[in-house]
């Protein structure tokens, strides 16, 4: 079986043609410019993820809330269940780039950090 | 009146990258002015990823990218006044600003790097009927309250345009809890990245519905509720077709402006369909000095392509101070042939002794077609293509070898064949 998709690995989004077989493993892949579509498609098929972004609460920062991100790809069907448990947090300023918010969250071996600094009031 | 090397107008991406480059290049006094808080201009508020895979090879959030570059001006003597709002430029490269803390400046510049950015389409550039409640809004406003302020301005959301902002907002939207109804986009195209197309709307099952448009707003104090229409290929609603849609919350996603008022009180000629300067390839404008990059010069779908741009200003802006731009010149327009929408920098001096890259952007959706470069009818360069859209710059190197079959009376051409 033939499966269309764009690689969302990089705002190129190049459109790929993945060969499936019947245990759903990918034989073949095509239209990607480079490695990262391969391994875009190999895990599209069998474990779909996104990098997640979002903002966490920030005491006595320049500003209310300060943004994160997943350390890497993140499942997507458990994004919103994620998020649940990122809007529950709430850090202290100051705060800077890298710094974990939540750790190792829904138990996925991912953090969430920050990704930016502020340095508070 | 302070007197700079180079005064640097926008602290966002790529008024930065320019003033690194300049720095690099040896330029001694640079000061960037800066209309925010803080550097860093939209990025600030971009806190997605897909941020610097080309310049960094790695992929940032929009705040991370702008942080590498903060932290490099802050180990530079290049100088930020933030807060500082540039007024005016005059002929002679004086730069008015003004800020509460020295008041009213009048900065004397050998060179002056234009890079202000661009800003969205607001509602009244668009002929909506209906009433005026709250709730309706720029997808870049909505960004900078949800992001910055950590406000959530809806619970109910139709987008109107399908530019990048309005789908990453669609999902932001969502992961914050509300329900997204729906993405019209008047043109058959989105004018997106596919990319977000997939991540944004697809992922979420938020459709988006093409050749269709907002043709009324409802509510009095709070929207209620917009009513949708469908469009044939001449853009007239098509009877029959309306529909009502409950929402609180109306973001407008339709196009961005780049912001040249100061570039007009100068008397610099503006390109009719970037909306930004006329420049040459090393980013200089029609004045002599004067320079210009990122989205004050076109709006671009990546930041990478801004750094990338904004050094070749910094770069040639410092040539231009210190004396090296080369004297020998010969210009050439660059010409947009059948499907080419424009084309960035707008002519060429062909005694370069480096090679050109043209950037530009396509006017419709074009699947295995060719993109063709001629000089002077000869081709020069033939590449077939997957996929051209217009929501997607494109670009193509003249390379010195070309240049050499070129005089001043050729024709420099881009063009596509399907
Ligand atoms: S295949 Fe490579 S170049 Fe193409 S979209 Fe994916 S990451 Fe980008």
């Amino acid at each position: 079986m033939n499966k269309k998709m764009v690689c969302v690995a990089c705002p190129i989004g190049c459109p790929l043609e993945v060969e499936v077989n019947e245990k759903g493993e990918a034989i073949s892949i095509t239209g990607n410019t480079c490695k990262r579509g391969e391994t875009y498609a190999r895990s599209e098929i069998t474990n779909p993820t996104r990098s997640l972004t979002t903002t966490v609460k920030l005491l006595g920062g320049k500003n209310p809330v300060v943004p994160v991100k997943s350390t890497s790809p993140f499942p997507k069907g458990r994004m919103l269940e994620a998020m649940k448990v990122i809007n529950k947090t709430q850090l202290k300023a100051p705060v800077h780039i890298g710094e974990v918010a939540v750790k190792n969250i829904l138990d996925t071996g991912i953090d969430i950090v920050v990704t930016n600094n502020d340095t508070g009031r | 009146m302070d007197r700079y090397d180079l005064v640097v107008i926008g602290g966002g991406p790529a008024g930065m990258a320019a003033a690194l480059k300049a720095k690099e290049c040896g330029v001694k006094k640079i000061v960037v002015l800066e209309r925010a808080q803080t550097l860093g201009g939209i990025l600030e508020q971009c806190i997605h990823a897909g941020f610097g895979l080309h310049y960094f090879g790695e992929e940032l959030t929009g705040p991370e990218y702008a942080a590498r570059f903060i932290s490099l001006i802050e180990k530079t003597d290049i100088e930020v006044k933030t807060d500082t709002m540039a007024l005016n430029i005059s002929e002679d490269k004086t730069v008015t600003a003004v800020n509460t803390k020295d008041g009213l400046l009048e900065i004397r510049a050998k060179a002056i790097v234009l890079a202000m950015g661009c800003r969205e389409r607001p509602r009244g550039a668009l002929s909506i009927a209906g009433t005026r409640p709250s709730g309706i809004m720029t997808a870049g406003q909505a960004q900078a309250f949800v992001n910055i302020t950590g406000y959530m301005t809806g619970k109910t959301v139709v987008i109107l345009g399908s530019g990048d902002i309005g789908l990453i907002m669609a999902r932001r939207m969502t992961l914050e809890g509300a329900k997204v109804k729906m993405v019209c986009e008047l043109m058959p195209y989105s004018g997106g990245l596919t990319r977000n197309i997939v991540q944004c709307l697809d992922d979420f099952d938020i459709p988006l519905r093409l050749n269709c448009t907002v043709v009324e707003t409802h509510g009095k104090e709070r929207l209620e509720g917009v009513t949708i229409q469908y469009v044939d290929q001449n853009m007239k609603p098509i009877p029959g077709t309306r529909e009502y849609v409950q929402c609180d919350t109306l973001l407008l996603s339709v196009g961005l402006i780049p912001e040249n008022e100061l570039s007009k009180d100068i008397g610099i000629e503006l390109d009719a369909v970037t909306g930004g300067p006329k420049v040459d390839q090393t980013r200089q404008t029609e004045r002599e000095g004067v320079f210009a990059c990122g989205n004050v010069l076109q709006v671009h779908d990546l930041v990478d392509y801004v750094t990338e741009e904004s050094m070749i200003a910094g770069r040639s802006a410092a040539d231009y101070i210190l004396g090296k731009s080369s004297r020998d010149a010969e210009f050439i327009e660059t010409i947009t042939g059948e499907g080419v929408r424009y084309i960035v920098p707008q002519r060429i001096n062909i005694k370069s002794d480096e090679d050109i890259k043209l950037y530009f952007r396509v006017g419709a959706i074009y699947t295995n077609a060719r993109v063709i470069v001629t000089i002077d009818n000869k081709e020069v360069y033939n590449k077939r293509k997957v996929k051209l859209a217009p929501g997607e710059m494109e670009n193509v190197k003249i390379t010195t070898d070309m240049m050499k079959e070129m005089n001043k009376d050729s024709k420099l051409e881009i063009r596509i064949k399907i």
